[in-house]
């Protein structure tokens, strides 16, 4: 298990090392990366800051929950802070399993409470100069933009 | 008895400051220290129930303090 919060950028490969062994068959990589627009707005760049203390903590016990429930320790999890420019990487889960389900489940699991729990915040920088807060959008509420609520 | 209270993000920028040492009285309740914290300048643009963390874990307005602890006030996350 491994969870960190970092300053530079994510090492995907590296990522992938942590959580491979011979005995998996199905690793499970999610990347999330800075978007050119949102909200119809465009984004040059996000700057994320944390509670850094209690946000190492909270990923930590997710990472922990996650492996009980994909029944797999090769869980890891690792967000980066700082000043992002649209197509970097600012958080990346893999979790690997010896079959995929466990895999697939482990990682929305870890990415979905990382998104609910961990004191992560990120302002973005729009095309016009000003910069914004962003208030957190739950993936219910993605659906229901997408018109794919169900 | 003294408190730490943090300020992150959105909440910092209203407040104008990201820590403030409080003294408040034994017995004081996360509650008390919201309505303190809301009494200070424009702190009133807060909103009057935010989600906090005493000493890095997630607690409920009831709860009561202990001197030196470490209050958060958590804006909505946003990481990911």
């Amino acid at each position: 298990m491994y969870s960190a919060i970092v300053e530079g950028p994510i090492d995907i490969a590296r990522m992938v090392e942590r959580v491979s062994k011979s005995a998996n068959g199905a690793t499970v990589l999610f990347l999330g990366t800075v978007r050119e627009v949102n909200d119809g707005r465009g984004v040059t760049g996000i700057e994320y800051t944390a509670y850094r203390s209690m946000a190492e903590r909270e990923l930590a016990a997710i990472v922990e929950e996650a492996a009980v429930l994909a029944d797999s320790n090769d869980v890891a999890v690792e967000h980066r802070l700082g000043e992002l420019a649209v197509g970097d990487c600012s958080v990346a889960v893999a979790v690997a399993h010896p079959h995929r389900a466990r895999a697939f489940e482990g990682a929305r699991y870890v990415i979905e409470e990382l998104k609910e729990r961990v004191p992560i915040w990120k302002r973005e920088q729009y095309v016009d100069g000003t910069r914004e807060w962003v208030r957190a959008t739950s993936t219910h509420t993605e659906l229901v933009d997408a018109g794919e609520d169900r | 008895m003294t408190v730490t209270v943090l300020l992150f993000a959105s909440y910092a920028d209203i407040v104008g400051r990201s820590e403030i040492e409080l003294d408040v009285g034994t017995g004081a309740t996360v509650k008390d220290v919201i309505a303190r914290v809301r009494a200070l300048g424009d702190a009133h643009r807060l909103p009057p129930a935010p989600m906090v963390a005493v000493n890095e874990q997630y607690a409920s307005h009831d709860r009561e303090l202990e001197a030196g602890d470490e209050v958060a006030f958590i804006p909505p996350v946003a990481g990911g």
